[in-house]
């Protein structure tokens, strides 16, 4: 029963994969990737890692899903204008994807049985630093730096998108607009749903420290809940030179970053933990770190400056 | 005790398919928008409803309980919303259409 649901679940990842590269309007094709990372999801949680199935269905079908369909809206009017690819480029494009899809294929099906792994090492030491969830422990024990660095990238990337904003407009309000008018059922979920969401992304950032959970995925449930209630015109969007918004943006991995040279001083070495202070102090830099994704993660969907802050 | 339990989530479970079925086979056969949302209400809210009704007994506690109706008040008003702003859609279009 578990086979035959697992094949079904997989063919319907592959068919729906086809699909999201065959459909000819870029707004299906959005559409069906949204849902192929919500399967993607369903797969995370068949191989039991439900930490990787929410950040895939958060961040890899939610917000990137959001980002895709805001490009696509931006595309719109354009698209039928755009030439096709030739058919050299398409070949050549193919044939890559073709070559790195028999790569990872050969690489997955080639690994030694039993595959080499650092789980029981991992799971092993994991008592020390007071968690229970061995992929908080990884993320902000073992490769914290890989995770300050991860976010020190998603500030980057919002600075990239901020800097297709026009001089004149630097600093000013972004180009999202309501979607619908002040009275309708839009409004009324934008007032119904952010308490019980926020209080969703608090509790998922608080239980990542023991079950899955943790900053990222908390984080994007703060980024859902502002999206609407920008998106639904209960608020509009900030400008983006405010002091405060900045300040939000980099609180976060300024926390991490502290408490990682203060491990310098207190025990030894950059992003070491002073023995028994390890969870507070990952709960900390964890509870920052989702402010600072959330407000990201939303600064990124509503995209660049596009009219002064005075106007 | 536990056979009732079970019996009761296998009647709540398959009633919960049933309509998920009937809802899937009206969004392929019903012939415009709005008539295929009227088919997959049935399933977002019976369905669903049908399902975790089904579930509770199996919950291994009033904390597991109900989260799961958390889930289905949640569904329920996101797909109530979520149809109401694709009916308006499809009306808006019709009435730019035919004017």
């Amino acid at each position: 029963m578990a086979l035959a649901f697992d094949t079904g679940l997989a063919l319907l990842v592959l068919v729906l994969a086809a699909w999201t590269i065959w459909v000819q309007d870029t707004f299906s094709a959005v559409l069906a990737f949204v849902v192929l990372g919500l399967l993607v999801a369903l797969i995370w949680v068949r191989l039991q890692s439900v930490d990787v199935a929410l950040t895939e269905a958060a961040i890899g079908s939610g917000v990137t899903g959001a980002l895709l369909l805001t490009a696509a809206a931006f595309l719109r009017p354009t698209e039928r204008a755009v030439a096709p690819l030739g058919a050299a480029w398409c070949t050549a494009a193919g044939s890559l994807s073709a070559i790195i899809t028999v790569g990872l294929g050969a690489i997955a099906l080639l690994l030694p049985d039993p595959a080499p792994t650092l789980a029981p090492l991992a799971v092993a030491s994991l008592p020390q630093s007071g968690l229970g969830n061995p992929v908080t422990g990884v993320l902000f024990v073992y490769r914290a730096l890989d995770t300050l660095l991860e976010k020190v990238v998603l500030v980057l990337a919002l600075v990239g998108v901020w800097s297709l904003a026009a001089d004149h407009v630097w600093g000013g309000i972004p180009a999202l607009r309501p979607a619908t008018r002040p009275d309708s059922t839009l409004t009324f979920l934008a007032q119904l749903l952010p308490p019980v969401g926020l209080m969703l992304g608090i509790y998922m950032c608080w239980t990542g420290a023991d079950h899955p959970g943790g900053a990222f995925q908390g984080g994007a449930l703060l980024t859902a809940m502002w999206l609407l209630v920008m998106l639904a015109g209960v608020r509009a969007a900030p400008a983006t030179g405010l002091l405060s918004l900045r300040l939000l943006l980099i609180v976060g991995p300024t926390i991490f970053l502290v408490i990682g040279l203060a491990g310098f001083a207190l025990a030894g070495a950059f992003l070491a933990y002073p023995a028994g202070y390890a969870k507070a102090l990952i709960i900390v830099a964890e509870a920052a770190l989702t402010l600072s994704i959330g407000v990201t993660l939303g600064l990124l969907a509503v995209g660049p400056a596009e009219r002064a802050r005075n106007s | 005790m536990t056979h009732v339990l079970d019996l009761l989530t296998i009647v709540g479970v398959s009633a919960g398919c049933f309509f998920f079925v009937a809802g899937t086979v009206g969004l392929l056969r019903f012939p415009d928008a709005l008539t295929r949302m009227h088919a997959l209400t049935k399933a977002d809210n019976l369905g669903l409803g049908l399902i975790v009704l089904g579930l509770l007994p199996q919950a291994a506690g009033l904390g597991y309980a109900l989260k799961l109706v958390a889930i289905w008040l949640l569904a329920q008003v996101s797909a109530a919303i979520a149809s109401q702003l694709i009916a308006g859609a499809v009306l808006r279009q019709r009435s730019a259409l035919w004017p």
